[in-house]
């Protein structure tokens, strides 16, 4: 492989590793606000694809110039992220938050369930067949500096980079970020009710909203949705957020960056066989050296992370 | 002593509510074909009806409803009864093991059940095979192309033995095998003037397979195979793999699997990236469902498939009965998959009303006899191994968002050009 071809595979490994990044900041937030695993968040992300689909298909019949493409865009993306936000909150309010005070299986399970009722709903909305996310730009390459670079994958930036700001200002300029990052002193308990029960409530929509927009960047990347791609999506976010650190929102990104990066590569030298059994190998290694994963704190016995 | 739901102590609703739930039970058991009939035989189909595979599912169970219609629900004697089965999951979305043998087994243990009509997928036939093989119940696929389900030394070790552990032949396929279709489309391609050739498969049974037939012809022509590479069915997109695709600059690239393992997916990607090979696609990816995700208007002209037997769309529709009728019912034209059910269940019909007796081996031999001479797709009968003796390939092409038949192939040499046969 020549160093073009490996920049290429690292452009799309970065591109597909941001959206991977947003849905894992949103496994993070949630496990460091309530300490639960949101196993049915990668199928709200794919609502939200379903979603964004069909406002995309609605908006844009036919490609586009740039400027609106992005507008439009941009705009399914805050509809998608609005909707998955919404949809969040429900699970939380009518399936999750019953049982806080439950042994740690019981909402463990819960989410699992959720997850297959979801990918079914999915299901009954797009069929069972891929659907084709519909072409959003005349042009589909640009050459910029020797590199072909495909038009969705700058879209895809024009997604994930403004989120990954938004995100960075919302969490170190407002209050809601400073408590959030406070969050290890809330205990299940007192998270049921008052104020702690609004930042949890604003925690699922946040990382509800975050899938949504990702959802977006998801589906202009790979041209097409299914029902099921929230399984894999989801998995591969879930191992980003364990890399990174899970409770750590920067440990989400740059976990999701990795294991784009570290999947685009292992498809190109080892074959897309191979994806899946080298993101985890990767992760395996890793947190054998380091538990905790990048940013993580290491937990003293007993005592709070 | 602690009350449960056997104890006499139980309340009155508690006990009526039990006695309902047994006395449903009891009847659900045994309902439908159960009790032995003199007058009725059931006949099964063991399909995935949930899934990306449900399109073709519809088409073959759409044929197998046009053959009972037609003869009027009777097999000389007996009342045909037809029992739609699913084989798969909506969760996954494809046939699942668990769901396949529960099918078996249930005609298995149903004395009424004369013929088991599937699988779409051999995968699926592998698990079913041997369970039907013990019961001597005649098992006819209106799809399964994998060469290791009937023909010796060509699958895996052991096959196709381990489906006939009573030592007995039960198998029927109405479709030519693999060995048919991978070898023809190498051969296509070769008069094409391809050299350069680029084999992937979706790592299943049916597309492993079919490309690595395809492979070993196209050696044996002495085209070059660039590279075989399985990819993950599961994932979201390829941009990355077609990135190495693109680098060996093949002139044609193969795809061995289904709409179902993103056969769509994959040709879309190939798309994007500005591909300027060929597209060649096993009958698998020959569905809407592959068009659909592929996007029909960029592969217009340069997208191929192969499909065993004859097209049929080589027909016209206004002489044959079959599409008329199809037609009349359905309002279009029958698929592949459709007149593939409406011969496999043609076949299983006409060993029922010739046996006249509720015999499954003796119907079973009587099916391997036939030999049939007013074929939708021709003259055909089954050989020795349970193989369908018709020995076609047609290609069809991408054009106007459908695929169009473009040529046939056969064991004989290049075919007949444009839907003459």
């Amino acid at each position: 492989m020549d160093v073009a071809s490996f920049l290429q595979q690292c452009g799309i490994g970065i591109t597909s590793g941001g959206f991977l990044g947003l849905i894992a900041v949103g496994y993070t937030l949630v496990y460091g606000t309530v300490g639960l695993i949101h196993f049915a968040h990668g199928d709200v992300v794919m609502l939200g694809g379903c979603l964004s689909l069909a406002i995309l298909s609605f908006l844009v019949p036919v490609p586009v110039d740039p400027l609106t493409g992005c507008l439009v865009v941009v705009l399914a993306a805050a509809c998608s992220g609005l909707f998955c936000g919404c949809l969040n909150i429900c699970i939380d309010q009518f399936v999750y938050r019953p049982l806080r005070n439950a042994p740690p299986l019981s909402p463990l399970v819960s989410t699992i369930g959720v997850s297959f009722v979801l990918m079914n709903v999915g299901l009954i909305w797009i069929g069972p067949t891929d659907r084709a996310f519909p072409e959003i730009f005349l042009e589909t390459t640009r050459s910029v500096g020797g590199f072909s670079i495909a038009m969705a994958d700058l879209l895809v930036l024009v997604i994930v980079v403004p989120a990954v700001l938004c995100l960075y200002v919302l969490l170190r300029q407002t209050r809601f970020g400073r408590s959030l990052r406070s969050i290890a002193a809330i205990t299940r308990v007192t998270a049921r009710s008052g104020e702690a029960g609004k930042l949890v409530i604003a925690t699922f929509f946040l990382s509800g909203f975050l899938g949504g927009v990702a959802s977006v960047a998801a589906g202009v990347h790979a041209t097409t949705i299914n029902y099921q791609m929230g399984h894999q999506m989801g998995l591969y976010a879930l191992t980003a957020a364990v890399l990174g650190g899970i409770g750590s929102v920067p440990g989400a990104i740059v976990g999701g960056l990795i294991v784009g990066l570290i999947r685009a590569i292992s498809v190109a030298f080892l074959g897309p066989r191979w994806a899946i059994a080298s993101v985890f190998l990767v992760l395996i290694i890793f947190l054998a050296f380091r538990p905790q994963g990048i940013f993580g704190k290491s937990k003293t016995r007993g005592g709070q992370r | 002593m602690r009350s449960n739901w056997f104890c006499p102590q139980n309340p009155p609703p508690f006990r009526l509510a039990w006695s309902v739930v047994v006395c449903l039970t009891i009847g659900l058991n045994t309902c439908g074909c159960q009790k032995i009939e003199s007058n009725r035989v059931c006949l099964v189909s063991s399909l995935p009806r949930t899934g990306v595979s449900r399109q073709v599912s519809d088409e073959v169970v759409r044929g197998i409803r046009l053959a009972i219609d037609e003869v009027k629900e009777k097999a000389g004697r007996f009342t045909l009864e037809y029992r739609d089965l699913d084989n798969s999951a909506a969760a996954s979305g494809r046939w699942t093991s668990e769901g396949e043998a529960a099918n078996a087994r249930m005609a298995v243990q149903d004395p009424n059940v004369m013929a088991y009509i599937g699988t779409l997928n051999s995968g699926a036939a592998r698990v079913s095979m041997p369970i039907l093989n013990y019961a001597d119940l005649l098992m006819v696929s209106p799809a399964n192309t994998a060469v290791g389900l009937t023909k010796p030394g060509l699958g895996l070790p052991g096959e196709p033995n381990v489906y006939r552990p009573s030592g007995k032949l039960n198998y029927i396929r109405v479709v030519p095998a693999d060995d048919l279709q991978g070898p023809l489309a190498a051969d296509w391609a070769f008069e094409r003037g391809v050299r350069r050739v680029f084999v992937i498969d979706d790592a299943g049974v049916y597309g492993r397979g079919v490309a690595s037939l395809f492979a070993d012809r196209c050696r044996e022509q002495g085209m070059a195979v660039l590279e075989h590479v399985s990819i993950d069915p599961q994932a979201a997109e390829f941009k990355s793999f077609v990135g190495s695709v693109m680098s060996a600059d093949p002139d044609l690239i193969y795809f061995g699997g289904s709409a179902r393992t993103k056969g769509g997916q994959l040709a879309r990607d190939l798309v994007s990236a500005e591909s300027e090979a060929i597209l060649l696609v096993s009958d698998g990816c020959r569905t809407k469902a592959f068009l659909e995700a592929a996007g029909a208007a960029s592969l217009e002209g340069r997208c191929f498939a192969t499909s065993a037997g004859l097209s049929p769309e080589q027909a016209d529709c206004n002489e044959k009965l079959l599409f008329l009728r199809y037609r009349q019912k359905y309002g279009t034209c029958p698929s592949n998959a459709a007149i593939h059910g409406y011969e496999a269940a043609r076949l299983v019909i006409r060993a029922i009303a010739d046996v006249g007796v509720k015999d499954r081996r003796a119907i079973v031999e009587s099916a391997f006899a036939s030999q049939v001479d007013d074929g939708v797709l021709g003259q055909w009968g089954i050989d020795a191994n349970g193989d369908t003796t018709l020995q076609e390939v047609s290609v069809s092409v991408v054009r106007g968002g459908e695929f169009v038949h473009e040529e046939v192939m056969s064991t004989a040499g290049i075919g007949k050009k444009n839907g003459s046969r």
